[in-house]
């Protein structure tokens, strides 16, 4: 039954819970049992909204930069990656396989903002190798969903 | 001038959905509950696959009956999902939808005389084709309280000696009716004792929602699969509709008969639909149990409106259609549907355009987005109190 919360919610996190058990087949208070567990268990780790920023005329820019780093004794990569998502600015932080060792996506008011950030901020840390700054110049598709104008129904109204 | 056409032609009635469909067109910025095709695009590695054998240039016929690379995966996937043995070289035509088959399989096994049982509310063109194929037509009205399952009795009550033929329409549309093993034995052994044939429509296969139970063939019982025509196609399991493509199973001497109509008539099924199915079969199991998972939540989101709102209506298990009844508010289904259209801007198929006996009920689709459900589910709960207020004139 998680599977099946999960995957719906994963989409469509604004339903409400008595949609959603109907929906799902079971009663509300399992569900709403449920999520919460899976809120506590941190599996469900917060509801957030997927906004596509261009629309609104606030001035957004985000990167994307690959950084290299030495990891450390004992700590391995957590302990700087810890440094690094602390700061508010810094959007995600994965540890990656391949040719550099953490993606950081960043998000600031300015091209200059972010750069300052990576300059003054992160490329100073101990660790830290290097750096290479990827701006976003357009979003396709952002967790899953196309972020181009929802597609008409173009089907006949009547269909036998 | 003499006159130009076919008598028998001319008095084929077109479909009745077509004249709501004029009505509906009419009507601007109408929200519709009426399609009958899936909501969903094909999914995106199936299309891949589709415009792949474009630019690799296989733009030439295939053979007769079918690509044999698609024909082996039918084989396959329906012994897989439903219990079925066919030899995909003697007992799988590929044809231009599952529409095509029920032609040229009516077609292929009727003579002037013959009698096709068809259980009706159902799909509109068992009876047109019946017709084309000079079989005669003899209708089983479905009952409501059977959950429009066609039950032992009503099938013997219909047999006469010229009986062949009996059209299997489930899972069904308009109704969602669908069968269980234990509805098809009972049908399986009438058939059997009056040697009849099946025309088991199974185009909404993999679309059941019977907590832990797959669907079942007529043929996968024993005894059966000699009897029986299964056709099926990708129009609905695959959201494939546009693709043009279904097949039909069934014994090699009447496959025989229906390759040679279907040979003359069509030449081929559309040959990139044939790679693009390749692909679906191969690669799209997963996608049609994601489908299936998302029918299922709005069919009981649906259900549980209706049951909010008073409107009464069985429990359908099958294919994306609920089939409620709205008799309590003293009017013809069609009367209904043009008042929910006029009033609320809400098109819903009125029963009858399935056949009489669908009179007194409406088909709701929902292959349509939750939240299209939503919005379409507020429109039809304020016309109905406005009906159960009398606030809507009954009479036209």
């Amino acid at each position: 039954m998680r599977e099946k919360i999960l995957t719906f919610i994963e989409k469509n996190s604004r339903i409400n819970l008595k949609e959603l058990a109907v929906i799902i087949g079971v009663d509300e208070v399992t569900v709403a049992q449920e999520l919460k567990k899976m809120e506590e268990e941190h599996i469900i780790c917060g509801y957030h909204t997927l906004i596509d920023w261009d629309k609104t005329g606030v001035e957004k820019v985000t990167a994307m930069i690959e950084v290299r780093v030495t990891p450390q004794r004992d700590m391995g990569f957590d302990k700087v990656a810890e440094r690094i998502y602390n700061y508010p600015e810094v959007n995600a932080v994965f540890l990656i396989s391949g040719g550099f060792d953490l993606l950081v996506t960043l998000e600031g008011k300015t091209l200059r903002e972010v750069s300052q950030f990576v300059t003054d901020k992160l490329s100073t840390l101990d660790s830290v190798l290097s750096t290479k700054t990827n701006f976003i110049l357009k979003k396709y598709k952002d967790h899953g969903t196309i972020i181009a104008d929802a597609p008409k129904d173009e089907r006949m109204l009547i269909t036998p | 001038m003499r006159n130009p056409l076919s008598k028998e032609i001319v008095n084929i009635q077109p479909s009745g959905i077509r004249k709501f469909f004029d009505i509906v067109s009419e009507m601007k910025d109408a929200i519709s509950l009426g399609v009958g095709e899936p909501d969903f695009d094909t999914p995106w590695h199936i299309r891949d696959e589709g415009i792949y054998s474009l630019e690799k240039g296989r733009t030439f016929y295939t053979s007769n009956a079918g690509l044999k690379e698609l024909k082996i995966e039918i084989a396959k996937y329906l012994q897989r999902r439903f219990e079925l043995e066919y030899d995909y070289n003697s007992e799988v035509l590929v044809t231009v939808g599952g529409s095509e088959a029920i032609d040229i399989a009516m077609r292929a096994m009727l003579d002037p005389g013959d009698e096709v049982l068809i259980p009706q509310p159902s799909y509109v063109s068992y009876e047109p084709c019946c017709r084309l194929a000079n079989g005669t037509p003899v209708i089983i009205q479905l009952q409501a309280e059977n959950e429009f399952r066609l039950t032992k009795e009503e099938l013997e009550a219909a047999i006469t000696p010229k009986t062949k033929l009996l059209v299997l329409p489930y899972p069904n549309n308009p109704t969602g009716a669908v069968m269980e093993r234990h509805d098809l034995e009972a049908v399986a052994a009438v058939v059997a004792e009056h040697d009849l044939f099946v025309l088991s429509d199974e185009i909404y296969g993999e679309l059941t929602y019977v907590e832990g139970k797959n669907h079942v063939s007529i043929a996968s019982l024993p005894g059966m699969k000699e009897r029986t025509i299964v056709i099926n196609g990708f129009s609905k399991s695959h959201a494939m509709t546009g693709w043009r493509l279904g097949y039909a199973c069934g014994p090699k001497v009447i496959l025989e008969q229906m390759l040679k109509i279907h040979q003359y008539a069509i030449m081929c099924a559309p040959t990139n639909s044939q790679y693009a199915a390749v692909d679906a079969l191969r690669n799209g199991d997963s996608d049609v149990a994601d489908m299936r998972e998302q029918y299922n939540g709005r069919r009981r989101y649906l259900m549980h409106a209706f049951e909010q709102m008073g409107l009464s209506c069985f429990e359908p298990f099958g294919a994306f259609y609920v089939f409620p009844c709205i008799r309590e508010f003293g009017m013809t289904s069609e009367e209904f549907a043009e008042k929910l259209l006029a009033e609320e801007k809400v098109a819903v198929v009125p029963g009858t355009a399935f056949g009489e006996c669908g009179e007194g009920f409406i088909r709701i689709s929902y292959a349509y987005s939750l939240d299209n459900l939503k919005t379409a589910l507020e429109r039809v709960q304020r016309f109905i109190e406005k009906l159960k207020k009398g606030e809507i004139n009954k009479t036209k």
